[in-house]
């Protein structure tokens, strides 16, 4: 076995364990941590691929960007351990039915379809760089797909704003930067004069 | 070299063990500048605050970080009582990994490098954006509501910043056609006015490199954005229940990363190992690596100087410079900059 399929081995191997903590740990800032011991791994799988635009991206991304502030609230959240345990064994039939069904989809998937076979067989991108060649790809010959994806996610930005904008309550306080900046020391703080208070002979002792 | 480690262990093995020795070939140096970066900070800004500083360890003090080490090294290691173990040791290691790793991508001249990767800069970032975890989960694991609260601005901070980061390098790569470092450098060689320091991408993308470097100071927590351990309002921030060693890789890694920024800084806006003088300048016209040490270090000194300097930013006024001015200022450059690469008044050509 040469050194490439041992580290195969050895990534594939913490990416499984590692999303299997993700469900199992108690802890929901160590489940959070585990996903992204996963993300990581995968990434790794991807660097192997060749597909180095891809691997970083997700951590970029996903490690970077989603899971900090994932992890951000997680913190955050005062997470009662026993609620969240209370309802396993009720909701464990419904569960299992649920995970067969997707394990199950996932598996036809992978198994029938002919696109899978097509991608086995694909040629490694080697003589360019990846991500010269996806930059090709995206805008030449999907470049309204990737325009409107752009406008899709451009919408959620406006939406997400527009959702936690509160302007117009009195309760939320804004500054006024403008004014905050054009201040000047005559507004901060006023020279006195005065003359030297001399302190009279009785208080002294 | 290479070649005689695989004639003795093999093919694998060989390539393993030259890149261990390449390692440390890279980290030693960058151990030592970050011992002595800690010292000239103590030094300079005595000197800035009109006393003497750190000078009593060896000759004129040169001897003080190893006193510092040595200091560190014997401290009891204490843990807080309900404090998550294995996240309070993780983080310090996170925060340091980070800060070494990038260093695998970062040449030192054309010929001098760890490892020449086509995604250098988008490698850079990626491990950059890791970085964050080790101060979070330091914050989060000492079982403390300071450190909490540090670890939490830290976060908001860097997140806010990195968005600002990534637009600036977006200009670079736009000029350079290339995530790789080394053909960054190159192309700030060429262009009417190659051969001196206005061929560099400094002057083209100014509004870029100024928010890079300021970015930069950001990102790595340094005055007048250390906020994260803001030690009139929570103490010492995010590390604040930490001793010993891994407060000691807190600090490694801290100015570990600000000598990468300075070095990113110059490879990606100030021409990296280009020399500011033209060729026919002799040996001072040449390439070399001296140049590069020379402008990270002038650049350190800038972090220093800055600190010395600026009073702290208000955590509002940090937001805001990040999202309202920052990135809106790349955004627009990076329209500017497609505009004039395809005009006929493009110097890029």
């Amino acid at each position: 076995m040469d050194v490439t399929s041992i580290l195969f081995y050895v990534f594939s191997a913490i990416l499984l364990l590692s999303g299997l903590r993700v469900i199992t740990a108690k802890n929901p800032v160590h489940a959070a941590l585990f996903l992204v011991l996963a993300f990581v791994n995968a990434a790794c799988l991807w660097m192997m691929l060749g597909a180095e635009f891809l691997s970083l991206t997700l951590i970029l991304v996903y490690v970077g960007a989603v899971m900090v502030l994932f992890l951000f609230v997680v913190m955050m959240l005062d997470v009662d351990l026993e609620a969240l345990r209370k309802g396993f064994w009720k909701n464990l039939p419904l569960a299992l039915v649920l995970g067969v069904v997707v394990l199950l989809e996932m598996l036809i998937v992978v198994l029938k379809n002919p696109m899978v076979a097509a991608v086995a067989n694909a040629d490694p991108v080697t003589k360019i760089s990846n991500s010269n060649k996806l930059g090709w790809v995206l805008y030449t010959q999907y470049s309204y797909p990737v325009e409107l994806a752009s406008m899709l996610l451009l919408l959620g930005l406006v939406v997400a704003v527009a959702l936690t904008l509160r302007k117009s309550e009195k309760a939320a306080k804004y500054q006024n930067i403008a004014k905050q900046v054009a201040t000047d020391s005559r507004s901060r703080f006023t020279m006195v004069k005065m003359d030297a208070e001399v302190e009279s002979k009785g208080e002294q002792q | 070299m290479i070649d005689l480690l695989q004639h003795y262990l093999g093919h694998d093995l060989g390539y393993a063990v030259w890149y261990l020795i390449k390692a440390v070939i890279v980290i030693v140096p960058l151990t030592l500048l970050v011992a002595y970066v800690t010292l000239a900070e103590r030094r300079i800004l005595g000197f800035m605050h009109a006393r003497i500083g750190a000078n009593r360890v060896g000759p004129k003090g040169l001897f003080q970080p190893f006193a510092d080490l040595l200091k560190f090294v014997f401290k009891e290691i204490i843990i807080p009582a309900k404090a998550s173990k294995a996240v309070f040791f993780l983080a310090p290691a996170v925060i340091l990994i980070c800060a070494l790793a990038t260093w695998a991508v970062v040449p030192f001249n054309p010929d001098w490098y760890f490892t020449d990767v086509n995604a250098g800069v988008l490698y850079v970032t990626a491990i950059g954006s890791l970085g964050v975890y080790g101060i979070i989960l330091a914050g989060w694991a000492g079982n403390s509501k300071y450190s909490f609260l540090g670890g939490i601005r830290a976060t908001a901070q860097m997140i806010s910043y990195e968005l600002a980061m990534g637009f600036a390098l977006l200009g670079v790569i736009m000029v350079s056609g290339s995530l790789n470092f080394i053909d960054i450098v190159n192309s700030q060689a060429s262009g009417r006015l190659a051969g001196s320091a206005l061929s560099w991408n400094w002057i083209p993308l100014f509004p870029m490199f100024l928010v890079y470097l300021i970015s930069g100071v950001a990102e790595t927590n340094r005055a007048p954005f250390d906020v994260c351990e803001g030690e009139s309002e929570i103490v010492a921030g995010f590390h604040v229940e930490y001793s010993g060693t891994p407060f000691a890789l807190f600090m490694l890694a801290e100015y570990a990363s600000m000598i990468l920024v300075s070095a990113l800084t110059t490879i990606m806006f100030l021409g990296g190992w280009l020399s500011p003088f033209p060729h026919s300048w002799g040996i001072l016209g040449h390439e070399s690596m001296a140049w590069l040490v020379i402008k990270v270090l002038i650049l350190l000194f800038g972090f220093i100087w800055y600190r010395a300097t600026f009073p702290r930013y208000r955590y509002d006024q940090i937001m805001r410079l990040g999202w309202k001015v920052f990135l809106p200022i790349t955004l627009v450059w990076i329209f500017v900059l497609g505009a004039w690469m395809v005009s006929p008044l493009s110097i890029w050509q």
